[in-house]
């Protein structure tokens, strides 16, 4: 680990124009001690207020100091938002909830074990150095979104929830914003070392949920083990049904891609018809239409077909039977 | 006064039978228990003498060729390149060190310098940036990229098996894969030298210390007597430490060279990198049988690799020749040379995944010949080792199988796929458990004092597996004294040499010195009494015999010190000894996901004398949640073009944890076997591993209708086979 300043922020105005953010630090500790990262500066928020979780209009805010733990067990979060305290009791263990935060969770880094080697070429790590995982250990990489300079995936489960609800993200900053969760990840292209809208001098200052829209909500996620492991995919979906018909259908998928996926033609066909499994399988071939594997992975193609039809299946109501 | 014996005979007198204090076998809580839970038992990287220097070892970023010159490190004492630093780790029971020179590198992630600094941070920061020239090669590491070897000893044949297949009723013929796998002890290897004039003590997590303190003196260069090793609490080994590694010779050299202790501790990923991998294999079973299900032919074919020159090749088909009868038997074991990192013993070497794959492919002659699983075992049990002839030390795979089948509830096992609950496919699978049996030559000491206190004494190593309390145990029975008026020292080579922890040899052979040491020391007191040792009674402090009654303090003048030497003998010969069992599973299979969750489990073993009943179930629950591991989630991934170790954290490598298993049930068979020492006691720790992933496997099958012969079984190769 290479020699950094520690400076323990008081409040949001005390924040330096440039310096690394420490929260609970669940993947960032781990990353300097790789020197993966190596930071000058390190500013701990974790006294600042940002801890609330709050009714906003009609929606919720969480601030985004809130632990992981604490959320999932919210009571609002439970009974409105159930697909969120879902996703986040499926990540990480009860040790790692207890110390990540919200904001710091939407600013994970991605798992591929090629960045985490500094022995490998990554053009995440080191621009224009190459991506050692095409070709090599693939099994847990993205099929959608990725390009011939990275084919990493965002590896969290909080934030597939939360594009299913439209959540918006709230940032401070010289300018404060607010960037809809669906823009806040980006996709490499040519530029994996850019990994969300976050500029320089600018913080999460917490999550935005709309109004709840009711419905039926899943996390599933499928993994190598049923302890801690990470998502080989999951699907986040939040579906309402009306007279024996889809109403409307809002699914996020994880493990796929370097942000949380979401496709709006799939919850377009889904919407207004009837439960089936031909359509069903429809909304798959759609949302797998652009699917494109990197040798070993290309499992997660069935995978997610299968995760996805299950998911509808029993969202809707279907006898989940074989 | 030594009492030693080579066993070169039966004991049927069932000595431990007949002793009064009543507290061998007993469920005792381990005695370190309560030191290990509050954090005061020192693990080798938590001593910490004064002026002591941190550390980290540097490695090889290419998978072969030399290293031409290593800069400088900014902040760091010293960068230490010393031509004793060894390549990789010893192999288990090995007298010398292994090939050392740091230039010259095999495999990537290799130790090829030492960077040590005033902290760890300061060291581990200075090694992750030290500039490295390397001049390259290109080597294989892809076992199936080059032509093995075969070496002549290792292949057998009797009989014509390819006829045998020809002219059988049923047959089986498939291959299988298993991924190299890692130990993952809980306790990252780690070591702290120290120099006193011309002798070193190091401190280490390491399981054979004997053997440990004769690779030492060789790496370093000086007498064994120079060399003292502690290892007084060790958190697991599985076989990662066996040997000695880079980080305990390089400790040791650093230590001499900036005259101070220092310290070397492995990162997580060198443990990765740098501790022995299991090979990984391929197998190739053939089965023959005919309409009853009686065996003609087994053929057991396998390829496993390991670096060039690495004597060391997983024994696959280690129980291959005993389990089953068959005429015609063949098995073939080709070793590539490739440059992974170095192969070495995981716990149950060969049975872990030969008896998995074997009796994976059991399962599968089972419904080919329409034959329930069990019912194919119990016909093809030997009477004697086939081919040998050499009787049996004691059998018991047909009783461990009845046994388990009437308790499991087997009889309700259905038809494949024929069990659904929701979206779960439920299904039932089992499997015989075998494994070696092995004595290794062990010595102890034991001083019994005028108070009633006893204070045992070998360099034997306690990994976590009850040794401490079972030795404990072993002499308050022979001198009938309280449990806790026993003291037990181990992991020092000041004490007696022990065969130390490994090859589940360590209890019943360190177990038996300690008992010859009693043996004496009772004989000498039943001299003071006028009886013969096998008329004296020894019980909380007093001695019978006959009608007289005398405390142990009127009969021992100070202190009575005596010292137990085993070693095997000529029944290692004369019988085939192992250890048997029988593996049951119920799982789970998502019929979307192919994820599967095991929902429980059951082993019955058989083992000799039990010396702990708690202890010894413990390793039973440990070795089935290794084949867990083994049948679901444990693969070491390889980089298919440098061979480089990419699962490389507890995070990418899955040991199946706390939601990955269920309850588990073991059950003792009640067994004294004559054969191995006077304890009657076996090798327990790698018998709950072997065979126990098949019966995962099996269930998975019967579940599901899906083989999947590329281990593990994750759910991408599960939906492979699922409409």
């Amino acid at each position: 680990m290479r020699e950094f300043t520690y400076l323990r922020a008081a409040s949001l105005a005390d924040l330096p124009a440039s310096a690394t953010i420490i929260a609970g630090g669940t993947n960032l500790l781990d990353l300097m001690k790789h020197e993966v990262m190596a930071p000058d500066a390190l500013v701990d928020i974790t006294r600042l207020d940002l801890n609330r979780v709050e009714s906003e209009d009609d929606g919720l805010r969480i601030g985004a100091l809130v632990r992981n733990s604490d959320l999932a067990a919210h009571p609002v979060i439970r009974r409105d938002y159930p697909v969120l305290s879902r996703a986040l009791l499926a990540g990480a263990s009860g040790q790692l909830r207890n110390m990540a935060t919200t904001g710091g969770n939407l600013m994970q880094r991605t798992r591929c074990p090629y960045f985490y080697d500094r022995r490998m070429a990554c053009n995440k790590r080191d621009p224009g150095a190459g991506c050692a995982a095409i070709g090599g250990v693939t099994r847990n990489h993205a099929i959608l979104g990725a390009s011939d300079h990275c084919i990493a995936t965002y590896p969290g489960d909080m934030a597939v929830a939360l594009r299913a609800l439209d959540a918006v993200v709230n940032i401070d900053g010289p300018a404060p914003r607010q960037v809809p969760l669906a823009d806040f990840h980006l996709l490499p292209d040519d530029t994996p070392e850019i990994e969300t809208v976050l500029r320089p001098g600018e913080i999460i200052t917490g999550v935005t949920l709309p109004a709840p829209v009711g419905g039926q909500h899943r996390y599933r996620k499928v993994r190598d083990r049923a302890s801690y492991a990470f998502a080989l995919v999951s699907v986040a979906a939040v579906v309402g049904m009306e007279d024996g018909r889809i109403s409307q259908a809002a699914l996020a998928f994880g493990g796929v891609a370097a942000k949380p996926w979401r496709d709006p033609e799939v919850e377009a066909v889904l919407a207004g018809q009837e439960p089936s499994d031909a359509l069903f399988a429809e909304a798959a071939e759609i949302l797998l239409r652009p699917a494109k594997a990197w040798g070993e992975n290309q499992f997660k193609i069935p995978l997610l077909r299968r995760s996805l039809i299950a998911t509808l299946r029993d969202a809707t109501g279907m006898e989940a039977k074989p | 006064m030594t009492r030693h014996l080579r066993v070169d005979g039966p004991n049927h007198d069932d000595r431990l039978d007949h002793m009064a204090q009543g507290v061998l076998g007993q469920p005792l809580n381990r005695l370190e228990g309560p030191l290990k839970v509050t954090g005061r038992a020192t693990y080798a990287a938590e001593a910490r003498p004064r002026n002591m220097a941190y550390g980290v070892l540097v490695q090889a970023e290419i998978p072969a060729g030399k290293v031409l010159e290593i800069g400088d490190a900014p902040g760091a004492l010293a960068v230490i390149q010393d031509k004793r630093m060894i390549h990789y780790a010893a192999q288990g029971q090995a007298e010398k060190a292994p090939p050392s020179g740091p230039e010259r590198v095999e495999y990537m992630g290799q130790a090829i310098a030492l960077v040590v600094a005033e902290t760890f941070e300061a060291a581990r920061h200075a090694a992750q940036n030290i500039a490295i020239r390397y001049a390259p090669e290109t080597v294989p590491v892809i076992p199936e990229s080059v032509t093995p070897e075969l070496p002549p000893k290792k292949q057998s044949a009797t009989g014509d098996l390819d006829q045998a297949m020809r002219d059988a009723a049923v047959t089986v013929d498939q291959v299988w894969h298993t991924p190299s796998q890692m130990s993952a002890a809980m306790e990252p290897h780690a070591a702290i030298a120290e120099w006193d004039g011309g002798h070193v003590t190091v401190r280490a997590g390491l399981q054979m210390l004997s053997s440990n303190r004769k690779q030492m003196a060789d790496a370093l260069g000086i007498r064994e007597s120079k060399v003292r090793l502690l290892a007084p609490y060790v958190g697991g080994g599985f076989g990662s430490k066996l040997g000695i590694n880079a980080e305990a010779v390089a400790a040791a050299i650093a230590a001499r060279e900036l005259n101070r202790p220092v310290m070397v501790a492995m990162t997580r990923q060198q443990v990765f990198d740098l501790a022995h991998r299991r090979s990984e294999t391929r197998q190739r079973v053939r089965l023959a049988c005919d309409a009853n299900g009686v065996l003609s032919g087994i053929g057991h074919d396998v390829l496993v690799s390991n670096l060039p020159g690495s004597e060391f090749s997983e024994p696959v088909t280690q129980a291959t020749p005993f389990t089953y009868q068959a005429a015609h038997r063949q098995i073939v074991h080709a070793v590539s040379r490739i440059h992974r990192g170095c192969a070495g013993s995981v716990r149950a070497p060969g049975e872990a995944v030969g008896v998995t794959v074997f009796e994976c492919a059991m399962d599968e002659l089972a419904e080919a010949a329409g034959i329930d699983p069990v019912e194919l075992r119990l016909r093809n049990i030997p009477d004697a080792e086939p081919v040998t002839d050499r009787p049996f030390s004691s059998h018991k795979l047909a009783e461990a199988l009845r046994d388990g089948a009437e308790r499991f509830g087997w009889s309700a096992r259905k038809p494949s796929g024929q069990r659904i609950e929701g979206e779960w496919f439920i299904g039932m699978g089992m499997a015989a458990a075998v494994r070696v049996n092995m004595l290794v030559e062990s010595r102890a000491r034991v001083t019994l004092h005028q108070d009633g206190r006893a204070i045992v004494e070998t360099d034997m190593t306690d990994i976590g597996t009850g040794t401490y309390t079972i030795l404990g145990q072993l002499a308050a029975e022979m001198l009938g004294l309280p449990a806790d008026r026993v003291e037990v020292r181990l992991g020092d080579t000041d004490f007696p040499p022990a065969a130390g922890s490994g090859g589940s040899f360590g209890a019943a052979s360190s177990g038996n010195s300690v008992y010859l040491a009693c043996e004496e020391i009772r004989s000498q007191i039943a001299r003071t009494m006028r009886c013969d040792e096998t008329d004296l009674t020894l019980h909380d402090g007093m001695a019978r015999a006959g009608n007289v009654s005398r405390p142990l303090s009127e009969l021992i003048d100070g202190q009575i010190t005596a010292e137990g030497h085993l070693q095997p003998g000529k029944t290692e010969k004369t019988h085939r000894q192992a250890t048997w069992g029988s593996h049951w599973a119920e799982v789970a299979v998502n019929r979307w996901t192919g994820e599967v969750r095991v929902r429980r489990m059951m082993g019955v073993f058989a083992c000799g004398r039990v010396l702990n009943e708690k202890t010894a179930r413990s390793q039973c629950l440990g070795g089935m949640s290794f084949g867990i591991g083994i049948a679901l989630t444990e693969a070491m991934e390889h980089d298919p073009r440098d061979g480089h170790v990419v699962s490389r954290d507890l995070a990418e490598y899955h040991i199946p944890c706390h939601a990955d298993v269920p309850e588990l049930e073991v059950h003792f068979l009640p067994e004294r076997d004559a054969y191995v020492g006077p304890l009657q006691a076996k090798g327990l720790g790698e018998l709950g591993i072997c065979g126990a992933g098949a019966a995962v496997l099996n269930a998975i099958h019967n579940a599901c209708g899906v083989r999947v012969r590329q281990l593990p079984a994750t759910p991408d190769k599960i939906i492979a086979g699922l409409d």
